[in-house]
């Protein structure tokens, strides 16, 4: 069975680290993997993506429209651009800050997220929302939002990947005094749940 | 053997280094660097790596590397070949003694890059053996078999990937390091009828080469990397598909859906596996080909099917089945396959609403960024006169955009310098700029200042020197004083050589002005850039500042503040400079600051009408 993960964002958000980890859990159970990331010019401040796919039946690093059983949105507005991609009945965890690209500011553009997350509890049936501003005041850090996003999707159980299982590859990457931010970053979303 | 999950590019290197590459030298360009410098990371001993000062000298150094016997691999990006063609075109006739693999990275889109060509074209053109990869895992074997080719037939071979190959990832079994083959090097022997081109030579390497190529049409058609799948049972039997590249795991994954059809892929696109595709095309009587950029699958099957007098007709670009620019994608395989097949197309069934407006996110330069503040501090200095500002390739490109808008011009590495002077000699009141970046001023503009200084022409050239490469992902630069060789990770390299310095440079070609100035330091940037514009001749700023990126380059949590109760949200700040970094709270109509994207390079700081801005001391 395979599972097609799309995590979406603007540059420098950490959305490459969040695919290595998930991807790194699911070699080390055995499983294939592939993905693919945006990497150059986009980097800077643009739109980026990554597609990972994991499961036994995958010729291609890229992933169909309508093929998505999770996105991982960073960015509202971004999530709203990947959407196509999302399989019916497919989970949505989103970020609820916005990003303000630097055209909007000199349009005077009024973009901000709830327009975009109004439209995403329209259209999504298994959107999780995650309020950004709250979760790094509590955790006292901005830079783990990426584990934060992913341990939100892990939670779920659609990726059939556990906490631990990112844990320990967390535990290969980033060094020992940054596990139990990470850790604390990993299951802070069920710990609101339950 | 063992499985580890690589980028493609660093899989190529892998399959490099499991050849027993001797020399690995390149130019970085997206999307080829990462195999440079995974081969700096993971390389053994006895394996010398450099970044060349541009491709062209990095396809001399490894074609002399070769000339005496060594295993090379030169890296580069599509454009990058075109640098490195004068050297190219030569030395197919003269050959090469050790093998020799030039990698080409082809980026369709493009994604980062000025044009969409084709190297399997550049391939033909110089009469080159071509492998063109749809995997990274394939890519990891075929490195390795461009070795053995290239040394069994004294030819360079190119290895092609192109963007979703090189950037891929996927778990690939590789060899340990104790299964790498041990490649010695004989040395150059002298024999100038070998090694010195002559017209003569020329005239019997051609005969050679063009015989060569035939066989090689042989050797490539019972090559198993050219696949042919027959299609199955309850599929129709006369149509066929014809893919190269990710194109064709676009194919395979379409036909999860709609059926298996009979195949072909071809990984050999020059010489064109001839023999093969006659054996494809028989009993066919169309086939529709998946490739990026040029048609030159498509090309060739035409080519054989006319040759051979095959009742077939091929559909691709050429016959607008498929689009001809940009990239393949799976869902445009998927729904030209299925109107190809079924003569439909992909059911759309979606009764969904339409998005709200989505901002537009073009790529900016950071918050933070020394190029924001030279183009500021030459806009504000010039203001009002008539100027042309002629921009170069690297992140400083992106000075284009609004609210900035200070290039002009873009052309290709080092063009700036040239257009310059030709608008000079057509308008000769207008005030001439050429900006470049530090690592292209050494790969190719230093001819362009030889041209002004020489012809005596009229210009200000501004060398925008952030200390790196800085759009590739920070790649050392003769500017620098650090190398490849001895650094494990590229973000500390530590072997520190001398540096080749820009001012001296400049001075010893008889640039008659030379001034170094640190753009974040606005007054002293704009008064500079007024009194030396204004001088006679060839001149030079030098503003240099490191890239913020660079380790050390910024103070961890220093960051502007707005005060709110001063701040009277004209917005003077947003306007003049667009950094990232500073937004208007619509609500409020005050300016904040993000802080997790502000440097505290306090170029706002300057431009606040009411000096609502502070902090950030540097």
């Amino acid at each position: 069975m395979n599972k097609n993960i799309i995590l979406t964002g603007v540059g420098g958000q950490g959305t490459v680290l969040a695919s290595k980890l998930l991807a790194a859990a699911a070699m080390k159970k055995g499983l294939r993997v592939m993905s693919a990331e945006t990497i150059g010019m986009a980097q800077r401040g643009g739109s980026v993506f990554s597609h990972l796919r994991i499961g036994d039946e995958i010729e291609s690093p890229m992933i169909a429209q309508g093929e998505a059983d999770v996105i991982l949105g960073f960015e509202p507005g971004e999530t709203v651009r990947m959407l196509p991609y999302l399989k019916k009945g497919g989970l949505v965890v989103v970020s609820n800050r916005a990003v303000m690209p630097v055209t909007a500011s000199l349009a005077g553009s009024d973009y901000n997220a709830a327009s975009m997350l109004d439209y995403l509890s329209e259209q999504v049936e298994n959107l999780k929302v995650i309020d950004t501003d709250r979760a790094i005041e509590d955790l006292g850090s901005a830079k783990v939002m990426n584990v934060l996003l992913l341990g939100a999707a892990v939670a779920s159980g659609v990726l059939g990947i556990t906490t631990d299982e990112i844990m320990d590859a967390i535990k290969t990457r980033l060094p020992e005094k940054l596990w139990e931010l990470n850790r604390r970053a990993l299951e802070y979303t069920e710990s609101l749940s339950s | 053997m063992h499985k580890e999950f690589l980028m493609g590019n660093e899989a190529i290197a892998l399959g490099a280094l499991a050849a027993g590459v001797n020399l690995v030298c390149g130019y970085p360009g997206t999307p080829s660097t990462e195999v440079l410098e995974t081969v700096a990371k993971r390389r053994t001993e006895g394996t010398y790596v450099e970044w060349s000062v541009n491709e062209k000298c990095a396809m001399e150094v490894a074609a002399g590397a070769a000339y005496a016997g060594a295993r090379t691999l030169v890296t580069m990006k599509q454009v990058g070949l075109n640098v490195a063609s004068d050297p190219l075109m030569s030395l197919e006739y003269v050959g090469v003694k050790g093998g020799m693999v030039i990698l080409v990275a082809d980026d369709p889109g493009p994604i980062s890059s000025q044009t969409e060509q084709d190297t399997r074209c550049f391939a033909a053109f110089s009469k080159l053996p071509c492998f063109d990869p749809s995997s990274g895992e394939e890519a990891y074997r075929m490195v390795q078999e461009a070795f053995e080719l290239s040394e069994k037939y004294k030819t360079p071979v190119f290895l092609r990937p192109t963007t979703r190959v090189c950037h891929g990832y996927a778990d690939v079994e590789v060899k340990d390091e104790s299964e790498y083959s041990e490649h010695k090097a004989e040395g150059f022997v002298k024999d100038s009828k070998r090694w010195v081109i002559f017209p003569k030579l020329s005239y019997q390497a051609h005969i050679n080469i063009e015989a060569r190529n035939e066989s090689l049409s042989k050797v490539f058609s019972s090559n198993e990397l050219n696949v042919l799948t027959a299609g199955a049972d309850n599929m129709p039997q006369e149509v066929g598909i014809a893919a190269g590249g990710i194109s064709y795991t676009y194919v395979k994954e379409a036909e999860k859906k709609i059926g298996q059809l009979r195949t072909f892929k071809v990984s050999t696109p020059f010489p064109f596996p001839e023999e093969k595709a006659v054996e494809f095309l028989t009993g066919l009587s169309k086939v529709l080909v998946f490739e990026e950029l040029d048609p030159v699958i498509e090309r060739a099957l035409i080519y054989v099917a006319g040759k051979y007098e095959l009742p077939v007709k091929i559909y691709g670009k050429l016959t607008h089945h498929v689009q001809n620019s940009g990239e393949n994608t799976r869902d445009s395989v998927l729904s030209a396959m299925r109107e190809f097949v079924e003569g439909k197309t992909t059911e759309e069934g979606t009764d969904k609403t339409a998005p709200p407006e989505l901002p537009v996110r073009p790529p900016v330069l950071c918050a933070g960024c020394p190029h924001r503040a030279s183009f500021y501090a030459v806009k504000q200095a010039m203001k009002g006169k008539k100027t042309i500002f002629c921009g170069d390739i690297g992140c400083y490109t992106l000075g284009n955009a609004m609210p900035l808008d200070m290039v002009d011009t873009c052309l290709c590495m080092g063009a700036g310098l040239g257009i310059a002077q030709g608008v000079f000699r057509t308008e000769p009141d207008t005030s001439c700029f050429a900006f470049v970046g530090d690592s292209t001023f050494f790969a190719s503009a230093i001819p362009g200042v030889v041209n002004a200084v020489y012809n005596r022409a009229e210009m200000t050239l501004i060398v925008l020197d952030n200390s790196t490469t800085a759009m590739t992902g920070h790649q050392p630069h003769p500017g620098t004083g650090q190398v490849m060789m001895g650094v494990k990770d590229p973000a500390t390299y530590s072997d520190v050589t001398s540096c080749v310095d820009i001012e001296q440079v400049l001075k010893g070609i008889g640039v008659t002005v030379v001034e170094t100035v640190n753009p974040l330091e606005l007054e002293t940037a704009v008064e500079t850039v007024k009194r030396v514009s204004d001088k006679p001749g060839v001149k030079a700023i030098i503003f240099r500042s490191p890239c913020i990126a660079l380790k050390g380059a910024v103070k961890p949590g220093n960051h502007v503040t707005v005060d709110e109760d001063t701040c009277i949200g004209c917005g003077k700040c947003i306007r003049e400079i667009g950094c990232p970094a500073l937004y208007m709270d619509q609500e409020k109509k005050k300016v904040c600051v993000d802080t997790s994207l502000c440097t505290g390079c306090g170029l706002c700081k300057s431009l606040c009408p009411v000096n609502a801005i502070g902090g950030a001391a540097r």
